[in-house]
């Protein structure tokens, strides 16, 4: 307390902060924000590839039109996986507020194998259309589709990645601020692609079958 | 070499026909930058300066030299795309009926496709993120960016990309599609070769940098300012540096988008940009301007922050308006998104969409214009000290409404119709963009230096390059104006009609004033540092400013402020000094900063390896280049030890120097 | 209404005219000088907006002078360091350049409807009376091919490379696309310029109203034979327009199949060439994109992906479910692979070829219409079977 008056003494109060805050570096809600304007940075960089998918929807160039390609029950499954795995990952959430490490970490892994179990559904589903034919190359509608569905796999695939860091970083060091303020920033990325993966299923397959 | 598949697959498709060891021009550049290089790494290493450099500048996240690498980078790329400049300036001054001038077709193509791109990629952006890197903590009394290692991360990626293209001088070649990479010149088809793969690979890189740069400084603006300083107190710079940086974080994405499609285009040959399949050129030229055009706003707006403090500090005065100019800049920052389309009303999208978007381009001039009059009335009543800085603006608000009005003029489609893709167009874009930009650069440079150096720039050589850039720009530019409006097309390498000649002449003459004015600035530099003593400034406060960087020291001490400060009023540090502001003489207390790191140069340096394999086809070294990149980005997040604090002793052992260099305070 | 506009404002042409004239004497100034109603317009537009906005320049850069010398330190202007806000001052600043915009934008939005390339035109002359009958426009096909112009005249049934002969006071309607590149169809004296665009039909009136011999070019950057991609411009009368058609049509070669899969390669200075016969679909195939024999047209393909699965649902080869005979690849359906998918063999070299290493032997000498060549510089002028020198050149 002497010391904090010596300061104000020292220390005109009218144009300085003299008391012991932590103004000037990174704080969690500097962080949030950080990454929440990536988020919408990368929401455009989805938008244009909406856009492209959008001019690009009917120029089948006499291949396959979505109607003959798409499996919808299997795409309807992965929605579902997806949706599902933005749940679990409610519940590591809601594990993480209470403290609970153990929790958190089995959620995570929950979410992260739905996220699994999706990306290797889609790859299934790739790798059937590459083999009949229906390759990206193909026409300008199949490039937008492998495209715009391909960078949202890719996404959730990173998501899987930061998981698992995730899971070793909290085992290692449990849930200090540094590791909760992640998985903040993990569930508004997760969210997030869940949210794309709407614009996708409703855009491009539901969209693609009225066609 | 032997076109055998074992060195096809460790070598890609470099082979020896890569290296232009039969071009003489390439072969002399080589030779100098070598020189240069070796002389550099010779000196270096002389001097023992390794550790320094990698402990003081590589790995450092210290917002004010991050800053100053920048506009390093910036100038030295200014060098190169100058070089480029004057290469198409005696070409077009030479090449008339029978005399093809020197320059080969696809030599000539690349030299205009790389002077736009570095131009405006790796000398207009780094200078601009150079100077909002240092100014703007200073200026809302922050210690800090938000995100320090990123701010490193950012700039490294912008010096990859720089380096990438500057690889392709000698490696292969550059692009010949323009300084967008426009299809379908741009398609595998059309240029199999590496140099559009190097330009997309490059602008990638620091594309990248760019975006990640833009987050920090949004989220600096937004969340560090000092306490008081509400949105309508921040001085004017960082509000348009948020409103550029915004647009920043809007339009990046588009750009990143589009090159991305044209990648997978060439890379696995999907149909994005062909003209068959399904494919459509055109989306590629909307994509690119929906970039391009704010892009210009990205780059104008910070610099018109530079001239109203540049005004409001020489003139002595308030700036005139100043919530009408921050209103000016806000609506400058939403219509700048809706106006692309006019850089291609010759495409035929019908006269109600053209009409649209040419009044829209004609709405922006309105608060540009009431930018001009807000400067313009700043200097009324005003007690104007002709420093450099100041002719700086003057040059530059005589020669930026000349460049406003040609910009209206080629808003109106029909007028368009005659002007598009002529020089005249090039005239103008320079106008605003030599005029507008590259003024307010140089405005900034002389303003900011004595703050970021502790002493002053030369002011004789300083006159030189101002004289140089002044004079040559309107003897430059004036010429192509006037064959623009005869007719004569952009990016042409051979003219028929000689009597064209003498304008272009006249246009290669004013280059080499400009030419003049560049090495005047070098000089400028190298003398002051020659004369630091001399022009030693020991107050922080040459300029009798009024925002809080010129509160501190000058160079500012690592943690900037000693004590955070405190805002009441616009022009903080004014205000500090009418109200008798003094030096606070003790008490201080040990400071949280960042800790410096060398990952952002590691990753930078992979993304490089990486850019490179995938430009020659080297799959293997790409491969390698991905997994290691992961690796130490994850690698990364496992270091939690990032921050450390500075004790109090040191910083009272700093604060006490500058107490006694200074004058006994009054 | 913009006619109007035009005379009123005719004023504010002096004005503007001076500063832009003072620049522009004494030359080959097209843009200034035009022999055909569209351009004419144009120049107006530029003469009106530079009037217009000099209006308010003018002053504004007297301002900055005077008020940098008048307020300079030491000098004795008044100084008021609190002079920093006036509501009638920023109302004047919003409100002036607010005015001259509306006035601009009515402008635009006017001329902008009334020159639009699509429209054909309502007069053929300003000045001139008789503009009550205008006859239907005679039709030219425009083809930018790398690197040089195809001129198709339909109803004349003939075609010309790298000349474009107009009878004057007629108004003509240009239909044009591109093989390959997009390239601007421009020729200043006549008109504004407009894309070409490979898949793609624009379409300009224009017309000339005195004779003329100019040249047109590409105003956009198209590749390394872009430079040279000009063409003669030539306003005749209706007699001598005859008499060119004849000429052309007495030059023996036609424009075949052969003869066409030999131009569209790559080549540039390409001299000009006048063809006696042309099929009448030939522009059209070329807009569809299958003068080729066996690819399919543009809108074969569409109206198969129009039925959207009409085909069979596990054919995906490219080409498949076309018209017999028109069931290959589309144009470029056989393009290059993508570059991952190349065996190390196929991955060829990244050469510099800023310079060539042996200009003699050049791919563009030693194999003429290669692909390559786009890559490489000194393409060798064309020399065609058929190339002929120009009637009246």
């Amino acid at each position: 307390m002497a010391q904090l008056e010596q300061a104000q003494a020292a220390v005109d109060p009218t144009f300085h902060l003299v008391e012991a805050d932590d103004h000037d570096h990174e704080t969690g809600g500097a962080t949030l924000l950080g990454f929440w304007i990536y988020l919408m940075s990368d929401a455009l960089i989805f938008a244009a590839l909406f856009a492209t998918f959008g001019v690009l929807s009917t120029s089948y160039a006499g291949g396959p039109s979505p109607r003959e390609i798409f499996e919808l029950p299997l795409v309807a499954l992965n929605t579902a996986i997806l949706l599902v795995s933005s749940i679990t990952y409610g519940f590591a959430m809601l594990a993480m507020e209470r403290g609970a490490v153990r929790t958190t970490q089995a959620w995570l892994a929950v979410t992260g194998l739905l996220g699994a179990s999706f990306v290797g559904i889609e790859l299934f589903e790739f790798g059937a259309l590459i083999a009949e034919g229906a390759t990206p190359q193909r026409s300008g509608f199949l490039s937008g589709f492998f495209t715009l569905v391909g960078t949202h796999g890719l996404h959730v695939t990173v998501g899987i990645i930061w998981i698992v860091v995730m899971l070793v970083q909290i085992g290692q060091r449990g849930l200090i601020p540094a590791n909760k303020r992640r998985l903040l920033c993990l569930s508004m990325f997760w969210h997030f692609l869940d949210v794309v993966w709407i614009g996708v299923f409703s855009f491009v397959y539901l969209l693609g079958m009225l066609r | 070499m032997p076109e055998s598949s074992i060195f096809k697959t460790i070598f890609g498709r470099l082979t020896w026909e890569s290296f232009p060891v039969h071009e003489p021009i390439l072969l002399v550049t080589f030779l100098v930058v070598a020189l240069l290089g070796i002389g550099i790494v010779a000196a270096v290493t002389k001097y023992r300066l390794w550790g320094w450099l990698w402990r003081e500048w590589f790995t450092t996240v210290d917002h004010k030299k991050i800053g100053i690498m920048y506009i390093i980078l910036g100038i030295i790329m200014l060098l190169r795309g100058f070089a480029d400049a004057l290469m198409m300036r005696a070409q077009q001054a030479v090449a008339f009926g029978a005399s093809e001038g020197y320059l080969p077709p696809h030599h000539f193509d690349q030299v205009f496709t790389a002077h736009g791109t570095i131009m405006i990629f790796f000398v207009a952006i780094p200078l601009v993120s150079g100077i909002i890197n240092f100014v703007m903590p200073l200026q809302i009394g922050a210690r800090d960016v938000a995100f320090p290692f990123l701010n490193s991360l950012s700039l490294w990626l912008t010096v990859a990309g720089a380096l990438l293209v500057m690889v392709s001088l000698f490696v292969g070649e550059f692009s010949t599609a323009g300084w967008l990479n426009y299809v379908p010149v741009a398609n595998l088809q059309n240029s199999p070769g590496t140099g559009p793969d190097y330009y997309l690979w490059a602008l990638q890189i620091a594309g990248l940098g760019t975006t990640l740069s833009a987050i920090n400084m949004v989220t600096t603006i937004i969340k560090m300012r000092a306490p008081g300083m509400t949105m309508m107190k921040m001085p004017v710079f960082t509000w348009t540096a948020l409103c550029s940086q915004v647009l920043a974080v809007a339009i990046f994405p588009a750009l990143t988008g589009a090159f991305a499609l044209l990648m997978l285009d060439r890379y696995i040959g999907t149909n994005f940009f062909t003209n068959d399949l399904g494919g459509n050129p055109m989306m590629y030229w909307n994509l690119v301007w929906i970039w391009g055009h704010p892009e210009v706003y990205v780059l104008v707006l910070p610099v018109f922050g530079i001239y109203s403090e540049i005004t409001s500090t020489f003139t002595g005065k308030r700036l005139f308006g100043y919530s009408s100019m921050v209103y000016a800049t806000v609506v400058i920052t939403i219509l700048s998104y809706l106006v692309w389309l006019h850089h291609f009303f010759t495409m035929g999208s019908g006269a109600s969409v053209n009409s649209f978007f040419g009044i829209a381009t004609m709405v922006i001039s309105i608060p540009t214009g009431a930018k001009i009059f807000n400067w313009l009335f700043t200097m009324y009543r005003g007690s104007i000290r002709f420093e450099l800085p100041m002719m700086w603006v003057v040059a530059f608000m005589l020669t930026f409404v000349v460049g406003g009005m040609t910009g209206v003029m080629l808003a109106i489609p029909p007028a368009d119709f005659v002007l598009h893709n002529s020089l005249f167009l090039v005239a103008h874009f320079h106008n605003v963009i030599i005029g507008g930009v590259v003024f307010g650069l140089f405005a900034g440079m002389q303003y900011w230096f004595p703050k970021a150096f502790g002493f002053r720039l030369d002011d004789f050589w300083g006159k030189i390059a101002f004289w140089g850039w002044v004079i040559g720009y309107w003897v430059a530019w004036t010429p192509i104006y006037i064959v623009g409006l005869m007719g004569t097309t952009r990016r042409v390498n051979h003219f028929d009609d000689p009597t064209l000649q003498p304008w272009f002449v006249v246009a290669a003459i004013g280059a080499v004033i400009i030419g003049i004015g560049i090495l005047g600035f070098v000089m400028q530099i190298a003398v002051s540092i020659k004369n630091r003593d001399k022009l030693r400034d020991v107050t922080g406060d040459p300029w009798d400013g009024r925002t809080l960087e010129w509160s501190t020291s000058s160079p500012p001490p690592a943690y900037n402020f000693a004590f955070t400060p405190r805002v009441h009023d616009l022009d903080a540090w004014y205000d500090m000094k009418q109200r008798g502001y003094r030096r606070p003489q003790g008490g201080y207390r040990p400071i949280h900063m960042p800790r410096n790191t060398g990952t952002g140069v590691i990753l930078s340096g992979l993304a490089l390896v990486l850019g490179f394999a995938m430009v020659w086809y080297i799959w293997w070294l790409a491969a390698l280049a991905f997994v290691a990149l992961i690796a130490t980005a994850i690698g990364h997040t496992f270091n939690y030890n990032r921050d450390y604090f500075i004790p109090a002793g040191d910083v009272e052992r700093q604060e006490g120097e500058r107490d006694r260099l200074l004058p006994a305070e009054a | 209404m913009l006619q109007h506009m035009f005379r009123s404002a005719s004023r504010l042409k002096v004005l503007a005219a001076v500063p832009l004239l003072l620049l522009a004497t004494a030359c080959d100034r097209v843009v200034f000088d035009p022999a055909g109603d569209v351009a004419r317009q144009q120049r107006d537009i530029i003469y009106i907006s530079t009037g217009l906005m000099l209006l308010i320049i003018v002053p504004v850069m007297v301002l900055i002078v005077v008020f940098a010398w008048r307020y300079r330190r030491g000098k004795g202007g008044t100084y008021d360091p609190n002079f920093d806000h006036s509501t009638a001052l920023e109302l004047v600043i919003w409100s002036v350049p607010l005015l001259i915009i509306i006035v601009l934008g009515a402008l635009t939005w006017s001329s902008t409807h009334l020159l639009d390339p699509f429209r054909p035109l309502n007069q053929v002359a300003t000045d001139q009376e008789a503009k009550a009958q205008v006859e239907a426009p005679l039709r030219v096909q425009v083809v930018s091919m790398d690197w040089k112009w195809l001129f198709i005249y339909p109803e004349q049934g003939i075609a010309t490379v790298n000349e474009l002969v107009l009878p004057v006071g007629r108004q003509v309607r240009f239909d044009i696309t591109s093989t390959n590149m997009m390239n601007t169809f421009y020729a200043p004296t006549m008109a504004g310029m407009i894309y070409a665009m490979p898949g793609m039909q624009s379409t300009l009136h224009a017309v000339l109203d005195r004779p003329v011999e100019s040249q047109g070019y590409s105003g956009n950057y198209s590749g390394h034979g872009f430079s040279h991609m000009r063409f003669k411009l030539r306003g005749v009368d209706d007699a001598q327009f005859g008499q060119w058609v004849a000429a052309a049509r007495g030059s023996g070669k036609a424009l075949d199949l052969a003869t066409y899969m030999e131009l569209v390669k790559p080549s540039e200075r390409v001299p000009v060439m006048h063809f006696a016969a042309v099929g009448p679909d030939l522009f059209r195939r070329i807009l569809e994109r299958c003068v080729e024999p066996g690819k399919p047209c543009m809108s074969e393909i569409m109206a198969h992906d129009r039925q959207a699965g009409g085909g069979h649902p596990h054919e995906m080869r490219p080409g498949a479910g076309m018209p017999q005979g028109r069931d290959s690849a589309p144009l470029h359906g056989d393009k290059p692979e993508g570059a991952i998918f190349k065996s190390p063999e196929e991955r060829g070299s990244g050469p510099n070829v800023t310079k060539p290493a042996n200009p003699s032997r050049a791919p563009g000498v030693t194999r003429p219409g290669d692909q390559k060549n786009r890559d490489m510089s000194a393409v060798m002028p064309m020399a065609h079977p058929s190339a002929q020198p120009a009637a009246n050149a």
